[in-house]
């Protein structure tokens, strides 16, 4: 082995850390999915009694960080509909 | 009121066992009262790493199924009058411990300790879910390898939502303790390093546990590390994070960082 392999050689643990970054980004999303759902219908279901909302037009998404978990909720609203329910 | 504080990590084999009688000793070396309680129900080892096995007469099943009651089944560690050991039964009915009866239990135990550490079983089943349950705090044993990282996360993901302090609406105090840790591979890039593991996990720091033979050196002799050897490399990093449970700040040290040859010949304390 020359002197120079040494340099050259790739070392392991970025690539550990890579692929947990990646890994666990994914399943902390989808360990969430079913509340996330759940929540998602609800909440559709909710607002659909007073105001005319598009299903599609509904977001919700889950945050999870050292502190605190943030729901956040997007509900587009469609104009005529908005007059209508004032 | 006593702490209650689960030492836990989903993965097998990373040092929840050893870390348990390592703080719990170290604890009760401060002169508080500690109980270190078994919940690997079919498996147990806490009490053979304590150096209790042949003393286990009851043990928590018994007491929960009204067979003895909660004080005959504590053993009182030989070496030191403040340290106690609630062993797990060896039933192969997982069932036998029920919700009701270990919240019994910690529910007496905290009127008698300052604290009761819980030795979580691994997995994430009945066992793991209630030696957390009634948890104040939790210290996570993770190895610096990416099947603990990952099996960490997925603790971390259940202490915040299957523990009676998350349903509460509480936030479930979690403290990282590394454990297994060769500074010299992790320099060298061959092992994950204590940061890319707390950004990963992004949980507080409680400790860095170096990788020694003196851990199985404690265990082979059935004493708690902290015990068997006070001034080797992993017990004072256990100390350190036994002081910082109770509540000190104390910089955090890489241990076996700058050991030198003549440190290794001549002694430990280079840790």
């Amino acid at each position: 082995m020359s002197i120079f392999s040494h340099f050259r050689k790739k070392t392991s643990a970025p690539q550990a850390r890579e692929r947990l970054q990646l890994l666990l980004a994914h399943e902390r999303a989808s360990a969430g999915s079913d509340l996330v759902a759940i929540l998602r219908e609800e909440i559709l279901a909710v607002i659909a009694k007073h105001v005319e909302v598009d299903a599609d037009r509904v977001q919700v998404r889950m945050d999870r960080d050292e502190h605190v978990s943030l729901l956040e909720i997007e509900v587009e609203i469609p104009l005529p509909s908005a007059m209508r329910a004032a | 009121m006593g702490k209650v504080i689960v030492v836990t990590s989903g993965k097998g084999g990373v040092g929840k066992t050893t870390s348990t009688a390592a703080l719990g000793a170290a604890l009760a070396q401060r002169n508080e009262k500690v109980v270190v309680v078994d919940f690997d129900v079919g498996l147990r080892n806490l009490d053979l790493v304590m150096g209790a096995e042949r003393r286990v007469v009851y043990d928590m099943v018994n007491v929960i199924q009204g067979d003895a009651k909660l004080p005959q089944a504590l053993i009182r560690d030989k070496r030191l009058e403040t340290l106690f050991l609630l062993p797990a039964s060896q039933t192969r009915d997982k069932d036998a411990l029920t919700p009701e009866g270990v919240e019994w239990i910690v529910g007496e135990l905290k009127k008698y300790f300052d604290w009761i550490i819980c030795d979580s079983p691994a997995g994430i089943e009945r066992g793991a879910t209630l030696a957390m349950r009634h948890a104040d705090m939790a210290v996570v044993v993770t190895n610096p390898e990416v099947s603990s990282v990952r099996d960490s996360d997925r603790i971390i993901g259940l202490l915040d939502a299957k523990t009676l302090k998350a349903e509460r609406g509480e936030r479930m105090e979690k403290h990282l303790l590394l454990t297994r840790y060769d500074a010299n591979r992790a320099e060298r890039g061959d092992m994950l390093k204590v940061d890319d593991v707390l950004d990963i996990l992004s949980i507080p720091l409680i400790g860095i546990i170096p990788e020694s033979t003196d851990v199985l050196k404690a265990s082979n002799v059935g004493a708690p590390v902290t015990l068997a050897d006070a001034r080797s490399a992993p017990a004072l990093a256990y100390f350190d994070a036994a002081r910082r449970l109770a509540g000190e700040t104390l910089p955090i040290t890489i241990p076996g960082d700058k050991r030198s040859l003549l440190g290794k010949i001549f002694g430990r304390k280079a840790a």
